[in-house]
């Protein structure tokens, strides 16, 4: 549900970015996305097209990467991707772990076309 | 095609809220603790039960979080503690912002303990900090012993884990210990309480642990 609320988020980081008048040229907005980080892609991609609908921004696609559940082990001193969340080391089944990753809830990049930029 | 790489935080200006809401709550000393759940799970009766239990020893108020009524605010104000309803108006918990505002309406040098009750909800309240010095996840008996694996986040983000309605085992086919070791699977180091607010068990055990962490925190 809080999908919405996360679009509009990634919009006003996208604004301190590209002012109004330059957000028709923007083709894409990468955003970084763990496996923990209680998002759903898909509701995401739903919440920021119905965001951008007819703004400046309505030309932009937003491109998702996905990053996986890990845990590092301070007992076999293993990195390994694991069911999100669980703090046992799939390999040992230690609970003595570190997340490592899997909690990113990020806007990495915007893919800006220069090509139009500054035009009628 | 120019790319701009900018890596910031979705969440970043929530966090920043937040940030400076415990500053304020640091400052006053203040115990603040954010209360999550499915709904339905008892968080309200558990609130019930701890200002009956402490209300003499420290001076608590209560931030209500609801989707929508002020119901919840009405079963606390009986028990004579400063209680300020946020009703969301269908979002799905509360933010930093709402809490900052919410801060206002209350007299923070008269208080040792703010109970923040969240919107009934195992997946969204977790993403946001309000400020809290600790969240406290209640998990109720009728729910099954799985919810933790089924909502790692907010177990994993909890420092109490309370298990609610022990006085249902009985009746039900969930295990007690299943339910604390799959909790416990999630976060080895959560502090577990066992109550039911109809019997009263295992209230005062989480209230002297409750009251001694607020005692342990003179205002700065």
């Amino acid at each position: 549900m809080h999908e919405l609320s996360i679009a509009q988020s990634i919009v006003e980081i996208v604004g301190q970015y590209v002012p109004p008048a330059q957000q028709e040229q923007v083709r894409k907005i990468t955003v970084r996305i763990g496996a923990m980080a209680g998002v759903v892609p898909d509701s995401l991609e739903f919440c920021f097209s119905a965001v951008i609908h007819r703004t400046p921004l309505a030309g932009a696609v937003m491109e998702i990467e996905h990053v996986p559940f890990t845990v590092s082990c301070q007992s076999c001193y293993t990195t390994s991707e694991t069911e999100p969340g669980l703090a046992l080391c799939p390999l040992c089944g230690s609970v003595d772990t570190e997340v490592k990753s899997g909690t990113e809830l990020q806007v990495v990049s915007i893919d800006v076309d220069e090509a139009t930029t500054g035009a009628p | 095609m120019s790319v701009i790489t900018i890596e910031r935080k979705v969440l970043e200006k929530n966090d920043e809220v937040a940030r400076r809401n415990r500053e304020v709550f640091d400052d006053h000393g203040i115990l603040v603790l954010n209360m999550v759940s499915s709904p339905g799970a008892g968080k309200t009766s558990i609130l019930e039960r701890t200002l009956e239990e402490l209300r003499d020893k420290l001076r608590i108020a209560v931030i209500e979080g609801d989707v929508q009524t002020d119901l919840d605010a009405r079963r606390v104000a009986k028990y004579n503690v400063p209680a300020v309803q946020i009703v969301t108006r269908g979002g799905c918990h509360l933010e930093a912002n709402l809490i900052q505002e919410a801060m206002g309406s209350l007299k923070l040098d008269s208080i040792d303990l703010l109970i923040i009750e969240n919107v009934g909800n195992l997946v969204c309240p977790s993403n946001y900090d309000l400020g809290e010095a600790m969240k406290v996840v209640v998990a109720s008996t009728t729910e099954g012993d799985d919810k933790p694996l089924k909502y790692p986040a907010m177990f994993r983000n909890a420092s109490v884990l309370i298990i609610n309605k022990i006085d249902l085992l009985p009746y039900l086919t969930s295990d007690l210990a299943t339910l604390k070791d799959n909790a416990l699977k999630i976060n080895p180091s959560l502090t577990v309480f066992e109550v039911s607010c109809t019997t009263k068990q295992g209230i005062t055990q989480w209230c002297e642990w409750l009251l001694e962490n607020a005692q342990r925190r003179p205002a700065s």
